[in-house]
């Protein structure tokens, strides 16, 4: 049988042996933890502490400031050093509250509790997860409160759970299907219940056949969830791309899933969905993979957020004298860093750390039209395009080649034989079109 | 750790192939080629091909330098077009002629557009095109193969227009006739395709497309007109429509990129052929016929533009 996929991408090498098989270890408290203000898609929180003011673990300390917004809470029990401008792994610095930890004190545990799904509300729901300050964990940091609530006119008849990791390098998802398979499943129930959604799906790359099979056992009575094996192919596990693979259903250009009645979460959010929901358990903590050639023992860990790059890499034996560039997340849409100071957020999958022999930095050279871009596009757009118009300064035809709908998954400059860094272009692009529409107001 | 961490943008890995591994693949892909030219044609074929690249080589280096420019001779492409345009010459074409040729493919082929992936027109073919212009007698005079002595004769396709001799199709698939250095011999260039296929260095669109529209057309034509017309395989096996459609065609600077705009390019190419040999002045018509829907391939770009994920509406 030919497994479902979507048209185009690409095959990268994945180098997922480098951890796939070391269980998910707890990282060690930092001293110090750094939590910005603004770590999801969306408005900034607003602090609820102040300096020098003592915090207890799982304590709400910034609040949300807007429907698309999610509050942080404090990982540690402590005391507030200081809220200020910090290093922050997407952009240079952004606001923080930096809480040392008190040493004597371990803090609050949560026990797992039991749920019963008949006798909790949609809204219920819906509001303990906000609170709980979940985002997608799949990278993006979208609200999860905000995708569980649908408006009325767009109904959900299906929920996909996302456990693709088509992302070379990482293993977290992965790790976190065999070891919290039950967990998983529970969240996509309460995902389901929430958008009154028929069908559950788990999608699954085939290169987790343990993962797969763990699921189809533990779901062989469920009547209404399904796993379903898709391609090895980056990238899967995008959702417009899932959605094509699974269900055949093209996502409208500028849309959202729930424009063709899908819902769909990373299996890393469900479990933490399913710990928000069953055991009031705030979104403190992720699973982070710390991997590469840079990195002595490579693995999967269990991360406080706010724990700086530099413990969590210590935690995994520390790094070789020759690691020459550091990413968070995984190396097709990963970000580089300058400095491990920068703390492990909710959106960090991965730790990424390349040695020098692995980072050729390459001159660009003239595109030779070959056209490699435009037959990996997964968006059907065309790359060569984009790069030639923003050289020209062409905004207006950008426009019409549909810059604003590129991922950024990076397939075409993956492909570029001539080297160019496509998406730096794409970004210059979308960053002068969203310029102009803002003036135009 | 080293002491500067390296900050770049995103994919940090990437496929290994480059500009000049393409170009060398394409190289590879032609030394079948190369081989059965030199067995036939000899000394005459070996002189030729260098001083085709000698020229496209030094010609490149040259004008480049001359516009303060970085010179790009290592890229392989500037050797790819010398070679080509070896392998499309008349085997008893004077070196002084082929050097030339040389000049002009890469001067007005390639560098006024602005050097690599600027041009329209396949350099190689410009190349020939102006010798074609200049020297029509030297374009059109060919010799046996296999013998050290220049005795002339004529192409298969020449001798079915004015003749209306047909040469077996064994003979063309093994190259035992008169034609240009690199085209007589059918099943090298295939083999040479299908390694450019397996290596992923060529889109099967255009060869399958521009074949597919020869060997249809002219099926129609021979089922009308056996005595008039020749046989579809005469078509494909004889004069240069698969050195064309397999390396001439598929040049990625001189052809759509979209895959609907490939199909397009073939059946266009097919068209043309078909055309100029059956009803036009000359026997063969690849060289033009390519030339040709190069100058459409902006256009053609232009309206097959894909509709993008999501784009359709409902």
């Amino acid at each position: 049988m030919r497994l479902k996929t979507f048209k185009q991408g690409i095959h990268p090498k994945y180098f997922k042996e480098l951890s796939s098989k070391e269980p998910i270890k707890k990282c060690p408290f930092p001293k110090r933890v750094v939590i910005p203000l603004s770590q999801h898609t969306g408005a900034p929180c607003k602090p609820l502490v102040e300096k020098k003011d003592k915090v207890e673990r799982g304590q709400k300390i910034g609040k949300a400031d807007g429907f698309i917004s999610a509050p942080v809470h404090s990982p540690v029990t402590g005391t507030v050093k200081s809220i200020d401008k910090q290093p922050f792994p997407r952009f240079k610095s952004l606001d923080a509250i930096v809480i040392e930890r008190d040493e004597k004190s371990e803090g609050k545990e949560w026990k797992k509790g039991i749920l019963d799904l008949e006798k909790i509300s949609p809204d219920e729901i819906r509001k303990k997860v906000r609170e709980a300050g979940i985002v997608g964990l799949g990278g993006a940091a979208f609200p999860a409160s905000v995708k569980i609530s649908p408006p009325k006119e767009k109904p959900i008849d299906t929920i996909i759970l996302n456990g693709c990791e088509c992302e070379p390098y990482l293993t977290a998802d992965h790790r976190i299907m065999l070891e919290y398979p039950d967990d998983c499943i529970l969240g996509l129930k309460i995902i389901m219940k929430t958008v009154g959604a028929k069908k559950g799906i788990v999608g699954i790359e085939v290169n987790k056949m343990d993962a797969y099979n763990l699921f189809c056992g533990k779901t062989k009575d469920e009547e209404n969830i399904d796993v379903e094996l898709v391609q090895v192919k980056y990238p899967e596990g995008a959702e417009k791309m899932l959605i094509k693979a699974i269900l055949s259903r093209e996502v409208p250009a500028g849309g959202l899933p729930m424009d063709v009645g899908v819902v769909v979460h990373n299996v890393g959010t469900a479990v933490s969905i399913t710990e928000a929901i069953r055991d009031d358990k705030p979104l403190i903590e992720r699973v982070v993979t710390v991997t590469g050639k840079g990195i002595n023992n490579p693995g999967n860990f269990l991360v406080l957020i706010g724990t700086p790059f530099s413990d969590v890499i210590e935690a995994a034996g520390g790094m070789k004298d020759n690691a020459a560039k550091i990413i968070m997340g995984g190396p097709l849409m990963g970000i580089t860093q300058s400095t491990l100071d920068v703390p492990v957020v909710k959106g960090t999958s991965g730790i990424l750390v390349l040695t020098e022999d692995e980072t050729d930095i390459e001159e660009e050279v003239n595109c030779i039209r070959c056209a490699r871009c435009v037959d990996h596009c997964p968006m059907y757009l065309i790359p060569t395009e984009f790069v030639k118009l923003v050289k020209g300064e062409a905004w207006e035809r950008l426009n019409s080649y549909h810059l604003m709908d590129c991922i950024e998954c990076g397939c075409c400059a993956f492909v570029c034989p001539s080297k160019i860094p496509i998406v730096q272009y794409v970004n210059v692009g979308k960053l002068a079109l969203v310029n102009i529409k803002s003036k135009k107001g | 750790m080293k002491d500067n961490l390296i900050i770049s943008i995103s994919p940090h890995r990437k496929e290994k192939a480059d500009t000049p591994r393409v170009m060398r693949g394409v190289v590879y892909a032609l030394m079948p080629a190369v081989i059965a030219s030199i067995y036939y044609f000899k000394l005459r074929a070996f002189l030729l091909i260098i001083v085709c690249i000698a020229g496209t080589v030094l010609t490149e280096a040259v004008f480049q330098k001359l516009r303060r420019r970085p010179i790009t001779i290592k890229d392989g492409s500037a050797l790819l077009t010398g070679l080509l345009l070896a392998l499309v010459l008349p085997p008893s074409l004077p070196l002084w002629a082929g050097f030339l040729g040389a000049v002009m493919a890469i001067v007005i082929g390639k560098q006024i557009f602005g050097g690599l992936g600027q041009n329209i027109f396949n350099p190689a073919l410009i190349g020939r095109a102006f010798l074609m212009a200049t020297f029509p007698v030297m374009l059109t005079t060919w010799i046996k193969p296999g013998i050290f002595d220049a005795v002339t004769t004529a192409t298969p396709l020449s001798l079915f227009k004015f003749d209306h001799n047909v040469v077996s199709t064994l003979y063309l698939l093994l190259g035992n006739t008169g034609g240009s250095l690199g085209e007589t011999c059918a099943i090298v260039l295939i083999i040479g395709g299908i390694f450019l296929l397996i290596k992923k260095y060529m889109d099967w669109r255009i060869p399958l497309s521009y074949i597919g529209t020869v060997l249809i057309l002219t099926t129609v034509l021979y089922l009308i007109k056996p005595a008039q017309y020749a046989s579809p395989l005469f078509h494909l096996f004889a004069g240069g429509l698969m050195l064309g459609a397999l390396f001439m065609a598929t040049d990625p600077v001189t052809s759509p990129i979209t895959k609907k705009g490939r199909y397009i390019f073939g059946v266009g190419c097919g068209f043309l052929v078909v055309i100029i040999r059956t009803w036009g002045g000359l026997p063969e018509g690849v060289m033009y016929s390519i030339l040709l829907m190069n100058a459409f391939t902006p256009l053609i770009n232009r309206y097959t533009v894909p509709v993008q994920f999501g784009g359709r509406k409902k």
